[in-house]
């Protein structure tokens, strides 16, 4: 992104303004992305808006969101496309007749060429409406509200057990590195997710739920269920997804604290007589956080998009299981609405980490 | 004989069949009535329905896609929903597959069986409370044959011309006789619903047992009873909870731990771990499905009948019940019919597992190199498996047999009923002339097997409108022999319906009309705390 032209010459950390101009540049490039004349013709409030690099940073980071949404869109459109066999066929199965198959066809417009049904889609997926499914007749937004809702429900419970005991275990193991505590963590972190999620699902579906009967299973949840009843429902899912993300994480947090801990200031506070534990927490950990940050998000991310198998196991109503009944019957907008909404997550939390771990480390605000 | 017939007394007992009907088999087989009076006596005592539980049945076959409009019912899930809210003009009987009464309360054919009168009952209410009237059903039947519909039953309903009403009953015509026009009419699209289901074709608002109080596509349905049903012969349970299930061993899982009380879709491959559990029983229903592997006799190497003998011979049918089906099946003999269809021609040769007759047909054929067979799990549960099986009983007959594994996505429209070699799953259809016509008829969109022959065309249209049963029972006959010795097909296997209950369930009748039992599992059972 630096270095656009001869004019700017090498850019070293002391000049920061100077590097950052080409990025606003290109911001400024794209077509109403900045009110009013470009760049150049800015207010000065503006142009010092844009000159901190934080806000800067953050739009650019934006902007690339939308640019990989809309080739990410593309990629999706085209791939279900791409499918062997069409929705119409797919969904009448055996047993459709030629009239029922071109019925069908011309209901949905599948005649129309492709280009066409793309913008048709891609307009009304801006606005919010990802149209109506093809199967159901419902419309797709809204289904997807309820399953999304799931989705998130179960996503939240797993990361507030999983992200806090990560970060807790791996400090731990810090404190006691390459001693028992250390390598009981490790070893059964490692265990856990070197399994397949499907795997602990169902060992945890026989020990608890077969054997001591003590567990809800199918997790399935419904409208009328109470909270308390969800949350017993999730019970099951939500601890095959902590053990799933535990051990990533833990070990992340690990490694990074492990790695500042040999640092000047670290041996300063050794130095001082502060405790270990204090050192790890207070002075140690803090200085970890970027790449800690970056492991949290993409688990979140993998929480919400990446548990089809454990919904399917466990019978749990969220956007993996209507992708995937979605994708057996070519229902198409389901899909693309599916992948597109799974796309923007991953987008949005992996910016998310970016913008954290730059505010955590002031030092990647000025790029070398 | 006695089995036979507390197996009669269970089905009367359990609504079944009419005990009128089961006296008279009864006394057909030889038994005095007062015998029968007990028996059936006996039978009712210990079958004697409970009300009132909440029954949970765990099913796969539920998509996020299913709708609750019976013109597009398709999933197991949606079958087995629409069974629960609606009622058909006409049911099948669960042992023999006739058609009884239903909503229409009896019925009458022209003599050449193109003109059908049918009597609709009175006193019947919607959920709603509207009475069901005639318009309901003629606005019914035709939606479900306007051709711009995507009725599932659009197939079934194309031989009927004209639907009207004279006064209180419904006329048919059909564009030519049909002697089996009343069980086409069984047909688990056709639920007959207010105004015909135009207004609001998902509203679940039948004549049904159950009320639908929930529906969640692909997640969960709940029904509460019907307190103003027609029929108080079904309908046991206060409460019924379907949840979709999709995962095997997560339906099982859930039967075992006593969170659902009855699964469907039991792989034959678990059937044995999941009987040690004390509280499960497994129910297996003989059905009409059937596991195929398909020759289009009209492309070659196909077209020459003494390698298509060469290749039924070759298969070893009773390997292939035992280790695809874990016995849970029954030979096939090359024709698409079985027992349960009435009018089934008895005494036919089994075809057996030969090398050397295939090596023979083999020789003659002139055939050689190896033949190509494509297969995919998706064309039936363990086709893979099946493929090599078969591929090895062929190496003793000296044919080659190439086995090539097909992506389970869009087998359905590139390889089945396109490819000349490869293997398929049939589901059964109410009567043969369904079955026959489906698919071996020349005409016929899903002739898989491109059995191209007028003279069966001729016999199969003459047996259609025939009312003497005896004389069609010979024609179907006939048609069989075509088929098992000139016909493409090679049927290894008919697959038997294995699905499991808890022991608390009771009354469970094995219909062979269709899997769980017939999709009425719902309204026709009772536990027993």
């Amino acid at each position: 992104m630096t270095g656009a032209g001869p004019t700017n010459g090498p850019a070293t950390p002391n000049d920061a303004p100077g590097a950052e101009e080409p990025r606003v540049a290109i911001i400024a490039g794209g077509p109403a992305l900045l009110t009013g004349s470009g760049a150049k013709g800015a207010t000065a409030g503006g142009i010092r808006l844009l000159r901190s690099p934080l806000a800067s940073l953050i739009l650019q980071r934006l902007a690339l969101s939308v640019a990989l949404l809309f080739a990410v869109s593309i990629l999706i459109f085209g791939g279900v496309e791409a499918l062997p066999g069409d929705f119409a066929t797919t969904y009448l199965g055996q047993s459709a007749t030629p009239q029922a198959v071109d019925n069908i066809r011309k209901d949905l417009g599948l005649d129309k060429p492709l280009t066409e049904r793309y913008v048709t889609w891609l307009s009304g997926a801006v606005q919010g409406d990802f149209g109506t499914s093809w199967a159901s007749r419902n419309s797709v937004s809204e289904q997807i509200g309820k399953r999304l809702g799931n989705s998130l429900f179960l996503a939240f419970f797993a990361a507030i057990v999983s992200v806090p005991l990560a970060i807790g275990l791996g400090m731990l193991a810090v404190q006691y590195r390459n001693r028992l505590p250390d390598r009981i963590i490790n070893i059964v972190s490692l265990a856990a997710i070197s399994l397949p999620e499907f795997f602990i699902g169902y060992l945890l579906i026989l020990f608890f739920a077969v054997n001591l009967g003590i567990a809800t299973f199918p997790s399935t949840v419904y409208d009328s269920m109470t909270f308390v009843e969800r949350l017993k429902a999730i019970a099951l899912p939500v601890t095959t997804l902590v053990l799933v993300v535990l051990a990533h994480m833990m070990r992340m947090t690990r490694a990074a604290i492990l790695s500042v801990m040999s640092s000047a200031y670290v041996e300063t506070a050794e130095l001082k007589g502060l405790s270990s534990l204090r050192i790890i927490a207070r002075h140690a950990a803090p200085n970890a956080i970027a790449p800690v940050i970056t492991v949290v998000a993409l688990n979140l991310a993998y929480l919400v998009v990446g548990v089809v198998v454990v919904e399917v196991v466990f019978v749990y109503p969220g956007m993996g299981q209507y992708m995937v009944d979605a994708v057996t019957v070519r229902d198409m907008p389901v899909v693309q609405a599916c992948g597109l909404i799974f796309a923007a997550f991953y987008i949005l939390l992996n910016m998310a980490a970016d913008i954290l771990a730059i505010l955590a480390n002031p030092r990647l605000r000025h790029p070398r | 004989m006695t089995d036979y017939l507390k197996y009669l007394a269970k089905g009367a007992t359990t609504g079944g069949i009419s005990r009128r009907e089961f006296m008279g088999r009864a006394l057909a087989a030889g038994v005095s009535l007062t015998v029968a009076s007990q028996l059936f006596a006996d039978s009712a005592q210990a079958q004697e329905p409970k009300r009132g539980g909440h029954l949970k049945l765990g099913l796969e076959g539920g998509s996020a896609t299913d709708s609750n409009d019976p013109a597009k019912f398709l999933s197991q899930v949606m079958f087995c929903i629409g069974r629960c809210w609606g009622d058909m003009l006409v049911e099948s009987e669960p042992l023999t597959g006739q058609p009884v009464p239903a909503l229409a309360e009896s019925w009458e054919p022209s003599a050449d069986a193109s003109t059908w009168t049918f009597k609709i009952r009175k006193g019947v209410k919607f959920h709603d409370g509207k009475d069901l009237t005639i318009e309901d059903v003629v606005k019914t039947l035709q939606r479900h044959t306007d051709e711009k519909s995507e009725s599932g039953a659009l197939g079934v309903m194309k031989s009927i011309k004209e639907i009207k009403a004279d006064g209180d009953n419904l006329v048919l015509t059909l564009t030519e006789g049909n002697a089996d026009l009343p069980l086409l009419l069984t047909d688990y699209h056709l639920v007959i619903q207010p105004n015909g289901g135009y207004d609001d074709p998902s509203s679940a608002n039948g004549t049904g047992p159950y009320k639908m109080t929930s529906f969640e596509p692909g997640v969960r349905a709940t029904f509460e009873r019907n307190k103003e049903d027609w029929r108080t012969d079904r309908g046991f349970v206060d409460s019924i909870e379907i949840i979709g299930i999709n995962d095997a061993t997560a339906r099982i899982a859930a039967l075992s731990s006593g969170q659902v009380h009855y699964i469907n879709r039991v792989d034959p491959k678990t059937v044995s771990l999941l009987k040690r559990a004390p509280t499960v029983e497994i129910l297996s229903t003989s059905g009409r499905g059937h596991y195929v592997f398909i020759m289009h006799c009209n492309t070659a190497p196909f077209d020459n009948n003494d390698l298509r003998m060469a290749l039924k011979y070759s298969m070893d049918r009773e390997t292939m019940v035992e280790k695809i089906l874990g016995g849970y099946g029954k030979v096939g003999n090359d024709f698409p019919i079985n027992e349960t269809y009435a009018l089934f021609p008895e005494g036919i040769e089994q075809r057996a597992y030969d090398p050397d007759k295939a090596a023979f047909h083999y020789k003659k054929s002139g055939h050689s190199g190896p033949v190509l067979l494509r297969t995919s799990d998706v064309a039936f549960p363990g086709a893979v498996d099946a493929a090599v099986l078969y591929q090895e009983s062929a190496k003793k007959a000296g044919i080659e047999i190439e086995v090539k594994r097909e992506p389970g996505d869009g087998y359905w429209s590139n390889v089945w009923n396109v490819q000349p070699y490869s293997t398929s799953y049939w589901g059964g259809r109410p009567t043969q002339d369904q079955m026959y016509s489906t698919a071996y008829l020349s005409t016929a969109d899903w002739n898989d097997t491109r059995f191209l022959r007028p003279d069966f065309d001729k016999i199969l249209l003459e047996a259609r409108s025939e009312l003497d049963e005896a004389k069609r029972k010979e024609m179907y006959r006939d048609m069989a022999m075509m088929v098992r010795d000139e016909g493409g097909l090679i049927l290894p296997m008919f697959n038997d319906f294995v699905n499991a209950a808890s022991k608390q369930v009771k009354g469970y009748v094995h219909d062979i009309g269709n899997d769980m039992s017939n999709g009425y599992v719902a309204t026709r059972v009772w536990l027993d705390a």
